[in-house]
């Protein structure tokens, strides 16, 4: 790969081994994982910002072990999906993107962290927030940015659009619609999951918003009565759209709502939290059943793109936690800290991101709009002998 | 699709008088009848949120046992309908909620159980299924089964219905047939400003359980004169909004705008067709139909939800029911294809007024 070569040579002036980012995507379609050609580099211990509080559990330690090519590979990889977001933005403004999109920059240490510390085989199923999630479970950018403008190309066909990414290979089971109705299918797989015995668990993600839908609180008590091993991570960004948490639960302290179902509260902004808490929930899950993570999250945009999110928060608070929180700002401390890449190389690997993303963008932009045909595909299981009515009035009857 | 203003006071206006005296409390109200007693006619021009939230303002003016509530209302909500209740009515009576549409409709059953008036907000018709189970079994069966002991009259839900050109799957479905399916309630879907004042106020004061659906495409794009006072308009009438005698067309909400122009192709090919909005479709004006169709002979049903099992079913089976010997042809239905709201095909999905004018002359050539 002629950007990892690149890498390569400017870092052998420090006289360390090939550092190899974790490289999610390739702009030319088709998963991609770097292999692990070169070793991990160092490892080192890594402390969270804030220590994990636990409800009726023992919270793991402040402590996360890390390497430098997992480091690396957080900041390649959140920066792209920041890279990603910010271009969709551009992308909807110029009406490329229509309908609705919901942006996750400001909770890439979210997707990451969690990715971190599981396999494909886990399963992930998240509301419609989900750009960066199909990123982390091994989506391109290209199926990306074609689903978004409706393109054949797209990871659904075009047929879903920006709320309904899945990746079956990659255990990501979408990409919904109706905030909450996630939880319970998410219970369903763990359920599944758990007769498979495969030592796999299943990440069912909400919002703060979501968490006062009563089908959540259903779901959490089947799957404590059946001791599934689901593990419901709320991603507090602590609105849910224009309201805040304070004014829609009377209880904002999501990570006690299970009541009997032990939960932890994690600084969601901080990708080595996400990561032990995940490492810790899914040992938890396959032992004991259901716990609730609340990662402490925030979005920059508004709720999607036709929200300013400027009406129920001040500027202030947004650029204070970019100045403070940012996740990608606080892996780039770490890195230099740990002298692992020279701020230059850092700006570098940002410009191959853009440059990726530009790339990917142009390639999807060939892709076309799906075929008319493609609008009566996947009602039912093809050959069901059925007929409906085509475009043109009773005249064009097709057999689905 | 450019929904051009439509002109207020038309011919077939005359039709509104349902103007009540007597649950007005504020002289400032009575003295603005007083002025416009003509109806409807006059006013400023407003679009369709603006001419909502008017009729919001005058049910909480009016009643002050009236509330607003649902998510995000407090700000003005997603649509504006909502905007200066809280600044003018108070964190009491216009409130937010939290995320749980089951909740909210729950809890609006129970407040308009004790006789209060529960303004209800679904933020978008697609959201309305979680509370299926609280309209359809709790709201329409409670004067039921208490034996008209206990009712929630009280309780109107508002909703955004219908496509908007990007909505894709969750954000354009028009589910009024389910709750058309339920005795118990009443259904009533505006097709423009001056008209969804009227019907609101209409819908909040009938004592009985009312899903409104607002035409969400309409909301910035239909302006129309809409006078200030408190007036209402009669449920359960329909209304002829251009008369003809080749084909009866009845619809409701948006569509009627799509149909409009397609009347107007159809007047140039010499078809005259009298156009019907029926405004409430449950209990819907049969006889109103009735009489169109036995004048015409020929009946067209348009709607954007899927044609198979929409409400244009049913007018479809009554009329043939009750005018079978008239009809010179078999109804037309001009729906929404059979499946799920789509994203970047909603312009096929979507039953279009070239579609209407097919339609229109293989029935009038039948």
């Amino acid at each position: 790969m002629a950007m990892l070569s690149r890498l390569a040579s400017r870092s052998s002036h420090l006289g360390r081994t090939l550092l190899l980012p974790r490289s999610l995507c390739c702009s030319t379609g088709g998963r991609h994982f770097a292999s692990s050609a070169g070793d991990e580099g160092p490892t080192f211990t890594v402390e969270t910002s804030v220590p994990f509080v636990g409800h009726r559990c023992e919270p793991p330690s402040r402590e996360v072990e890390t390497t430098a090519k997992e480091l690396m590979g957080f900041f390649r990889d959140m920066s792209l999906m920041r890279r990603m977001e910010i271009a969709a933005d551009a992308l909807y403004k110029a009406k490329l993107i229509r309908g609705f999109c919901h942006l996750y920059d400001g909770q890439e240490a979210v997707a990451v962290g969690m990715e971190a510390a599981i396999t494909r085989k886990d399963a992930i199923i998240t509301a419609y927030r989900d750009h960066c999630i199909f990123l982390s479970r091994g989506g391109n950018l290209v199926e990306t940015f074609a689903e978004l403008m409706g393109r054949r190309a797209g990871c659904s066909n075009g047929k879903g659009g920006s709320m309904h990414f899945y990746k079956k290979e990659g255990g990501f089971f979408g990409g919904h619609g109706i905030v909450g109705a996630q939880v319970p299918l998410g219970c369903g797989l763990a359920f599944a999951q758990k007769y498979l015995r495969e030592e796999t668990v299943t990440f069912a993600m909400y919002g703060d918003g979501a968490a006062n839908q009563g089908q959540l609180f259903e779901a959490l008590n089947i799957s404590a009565l059946w001791d599934l091993p689901a593990i419901l991570i709320c991603e507090n960004n602590h609105y849910g759209m224009g309201t805040a948490e304070w004014r829609a639960a009377k209880s904002p302290a999501y990570y006690k709502r299970g009541d009997y179902v032990p939960g932890l509260k994690v600084d969601g902004m901080d990708a080595f939290a996400v990561k032990q808490a995940c490492k810790f929930a899914k040992e938890h899950a396959l032992k004991n059943g259901p716990i609730i993570l609340e990662m402490d999250t925030y979005r920059y945009h508004g709720h999607s793109m036709s929200d300013p999110g400027s009406t129920y928060r001040t500027r202030d608070e947004i650029s204070n936690v970019r100045q403070e929180r940012d996740p990608i700002e606080r892996v780039r401390k770490l890195i230099l800290l740990h002298d692992l890449a020279s701020v230059a190389e850092l700006k570098d690997i940002e410009k191959e991101i853009r440059k990726e993303v530009d790339n990917a963008i142009a390639e999807a932009k060939e892709s076309p709009l799906p075929d008319p045909s493609e609008l009566f595909t996947d009602i039912f299981v093809k050959g069901c002998g059925t007929e409906v009515y085509g475009v043109e009035r009773k005249e064009n009857k097709i057999l689905i | 699709m450019a929904m051009a203003a439509r002109r207020g006071a038309t011919a077939n206006r005359g039709q509104l008088v349902g103007i009540l005296r007597g649950f007005s409390s504020s002289s400032s109200v009575v003295d603005s009848w007083q002025k416009n007693k003509e109806g409807i006619a006059g006013g400023k021009p407003l679009n369709l949120f603006s001419a909502i939230n008017q009729a919001l303002h005058i049910a909480l003016e009016t009643d002050s046992r009236a509330y607003v509530f649902g998510e995000d209302v407090s700000f003005g909500g997603v649509f504006r309908c909502t905007t200066g209740l809280v600044e003018r009515f108070g964190r009491k009576r216009v409130f937010n909620t939290p995320l749980c549409e089951q909740g909210i409709a729950g809890f609006a059953v129970g407040l308009a159980a004790m006789g209060n008036r529960a303004i209800a907000e679904i933020q978008f018709a697609d959201y309305i299924y979680p509370a299926f189970d609280q309209i359809v079994n709790e709201a329409a069966k409670f004067r039921y089964r208490s034996g008209n002991e206990f009712n929630c009259g009280g309780i109107t839900i508002r909703t955004p219905y219908g496509a908007v050109g990007h909505g894709g799957h969750y954000h354009s479905q028009s589910p009024e047939a389910f709750f058309c399916h339920v005795p118990g309630l009443k259904v009533v879907i505006p097709r423009s400003p001056s008209e969804a004042k009227g019907l609101l106020l209409a819908c909040i004061r009938d004592p009985n359980p009312v899903i409104f659906f607002e035409p969400k495409w309409l909301y910035r794009l239909a302006v129309e004169e809409v006078p200030d006072h408190d007036y209402m308009l009669p449920l359960s009438q329909a209304e002829v909004m251009r008369e003809g005698t080749d084909i009866t067309l009845v619809g409701w909400g948006a569509q009627l705008l799509v149909m409009e122009q397609a009347c107007e192709i159809a007047e140039k090919e010499g078809i005259s067709c009298e156009l019907i909005d029926l405004k409430t479709l449950i209990p819907w004006d049969k006889e109103a139909v009735e009489v169109s169709v036995n004048k015409t002979g020929r009946l067209l049903v348009s709607h954007e939800a899927p044609v198979t099992g929409g409400f244009g079913a049913e007018i479809a089976a009554s009329v043939v029911e009750n005018c079978f010997l008239r009809l010179e042809a078999p109804v037309a239905r001009v729906c929404g294809l059979d499946t799920p709201f789509p994203l970047v095909y909603e312009p096929f999905y979507l039953p279009t007024k070239n579609k209407i004018v097919d339609a229109i002359k293989a029935t009038v050539n039948y």
